[in-house]
């Protein structure tokens, strides 16, 4: 592609210390990549001293991530001291006390994790797979078949929204509130969600009471439902929670799940129209649906970066963070890193270790929902190959302009039987 | 080549032969025991190796080390004094005949 290759000799033309892979421009162009190439090459631990976020280090290799990522008493998810994305604003949350587990360190960190990580256990979850499955085919039989349309709206969000209504068990027919307080979660004034604080306080209080009637209804029926707040409701460790841990842990839930899993969707489509070979191979052994969907999470990487604060001078791939830094682990980087996996610009649905990549990350903030998201997938390609010989991308999607949810606006995709 | 042995939840029992060197995870995984999937590669970043010791054995094994593997072993389900992660348990000739047993469920 033209631009591409215009964009990679711009990569190698900008002097080292310049280069800003922060630039959420570079994303919607998909052209950060070829700045993650050099910086593999020439420079892998990174530092930009300058950019719209402030001073950040680059982290770019595979087991220099890992090295970080693992490294939880060095480097801190706290909150306080910056949380976990390159701009400090996300952290901000004026109003209610939405603190949860992500953004502690250990010990706080633990003891929260372990109340909900048993909740979304794939054991947990098969109970669920049914009605998931129900509402995936009632979707898509209502497709048009030969006609062009949005993939992103009409599939992957509406997809998205009914899982999490299914999980949640939440009012079927408002199920589009949970998008929209997942999007306000993580909104500042004017990104254009929302204008104001107040908006936003006075919205997630509403997201608030409606859980909280929800949590009333459940904990006193005899005959507890399956859905995750009558989990939390009856489970004996949880069900004496503080109103506002409830509230944290089930606005993470709905965040942590809502814009990966519909990018992960849309993701799948398009990395399986790019490698045609890949999609024959998968059509004529849909077993390979088993190894093809953490391939797919890796080629997408659906969270670009995680970041984290230096608590002291540590020394990562020969460089000294100082403490107080602010070091950004790019997940999207680590997962084309050559030295560790093979052809990793490449989608390969039949790869021998598959889930060796890093987009669920690694070490105690290791992504509690990775096998909630694969079963999705996994489900939703099942019901595709029953069903369509291709799904073919019209043109070449709408991305997000974001340097942390990496992710696509819009795709048009014309369906064939 | 030291012998080791992994219990499933159902009794049935795999005993593989590997190299000395490699870990009880890694010789899993390449002779496909169901089970252990190691997702990080061995840096006691997942969880996803968790193995019981069995009782006689663990004073060879020694228990699980303080630091990320204890840390991480904090999350994984039913873990008992006899846990550890498998893929910081080195394979030696002192540890022929070491028999793992595999947790109910592991994610
Ligand atoms: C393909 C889809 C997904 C991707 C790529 C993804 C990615 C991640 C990543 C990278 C982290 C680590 C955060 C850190 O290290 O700071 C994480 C944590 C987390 N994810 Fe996911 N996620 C996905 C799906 C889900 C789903 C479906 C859920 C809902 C159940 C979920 C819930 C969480 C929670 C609660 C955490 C916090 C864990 C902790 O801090 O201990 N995620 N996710
Ligand atoms: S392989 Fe990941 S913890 Fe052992």
């Amino acid at each position: 592609m033209g631009a591409a290759t215009m964009e990679a000799s711009a990569a190698n033309a900008i002097p080292l210390s310049k280069i800003n892979v922060s630039n959420p421009d570079l994303f919607v162009d998909d052209t950060v990549g070829e700045h993650f190439a050099r910086l593999r090459k020439e420079d892998p631990v990174h530092y930009c001293a300058d950019s719209a976020y402030g001073p950040y280090w680059s982290i770019t290799k595979y087991n220099d991530i890992m090295a970080v990522d693992t490294n939880h008493k060095v480097f801190s998810s706290e909150a306080g001291v910056g949380g976990i994305t390159i701009d400090d604003n996300n952290v901000k949350s004026d109003g209610l006390p939405l603190r949860s587990f992500i953004t502690m360190d250990p010990p706080d960190h633990d003891a929260q994790r372990k109340v909900v990580s048993p909740i979304v256990a794939p054991s947990n979850l098969m109970v669920l797979e049914k009605t998931i499955r129900e509402r995936m085919q009632k979707i898509l039989d209502g497709l048009p078949v030969g006609e062009t349309f949005d993939w992103v709206d009409n599939v992957s969000i509406e997809l998205t929204t009914q899982m999490l209504a299914t999980l949640f068990d939440f009012p079927f027919e408002e199920r589009r509130k949970l998008t929209r307080w997942s999007d306000v979660t993580t909104a500042e004034p004017g990104s254009g969600i929302i204008d104001s604080w107040e908006q936003r306080t006075k919205e997630l209080q509403e997201c608030a009471d409606s859980f909280m009637t929800l949590w009333n209804q459940r904990v006193n029926a005899k005959e507890p439902g399956n859905d995750l707040i009558s989990m939390l409701a009856h489970s004996p460790t949880t069900r004496n929670m503080p109103p506002a841990e409830f509230l944290g842990n089930i606005l993470l839930l709905i965040v942590g799940g809502n814009d990966t899993t519909r990018n992960s969707m849309t993701g799948s489509v398009l990395a399986l129209n790019r490698f045609p070979a890949e999609f024959e191979k998968l059509k004529a052994n849909h077993a390979l649906i088993e190894t093809m969907v953490p391939e797919v999470i890796r080629w997408q990487t659906p969270l670009a970066h995680m970041r984290r604060t230096a608590l002291a001078d540590h020394e990562v791939g020969g460089k000294m963070i100082k403490k107080g830094d602010k070091v950004v682990m790019w997940y999207l980087s680590g997962n084309r890193d050559e030295e560790v996996i093979e052809r990793p610009e490449e989608l390969i649905i039949d790869r021998a270790r598959p889930r060796q990549h890093l987009s669920f990350g690694f070490g105690v903030h290791r992504c509690v929902g990775n096998r909630l998201a694969e079963m999705q997938l996994k489900i939703l390609w099942e019901e595709i190959l029953a069903r369509f010989s291709h799904i073919e991308v019209m043109q070449e999607p709408e991305r997000v302009r974001s340097n942390f949810v990496r992710g696509y606006n819009y795709m048009p995709v014309k369906l064939h039987v | 080549m030291p012998t080791i042995n992994y219990v499933e939840p159902d009794g049935q029992v795999l005993s593989v032969t590997v190299d000395s060197g490699i870990s009880a995870m890694e010789a899993a995984v390449r002779n496909a025991v169901p089970g252990i999937d190691g997702d990080c590669g061995g840096a006691a970043a997942c969880a996803t190796c968790h193995v019981y010791v069995d009782p006689a054995w663990i004073a060879k094994t020694g228990t699980a080390a303080d630091g990320m593997e204890k840390d991480m072993l904090d999350f994984a389900e039913d873990v008992r004094e006899t846990s550890r992660l498998a893929c910081q348990i080195k394979v030696t000739d002192e540890l022929d005949g070491l028999v793992l047993k595999l947790p109910e469920k592991q994610h």
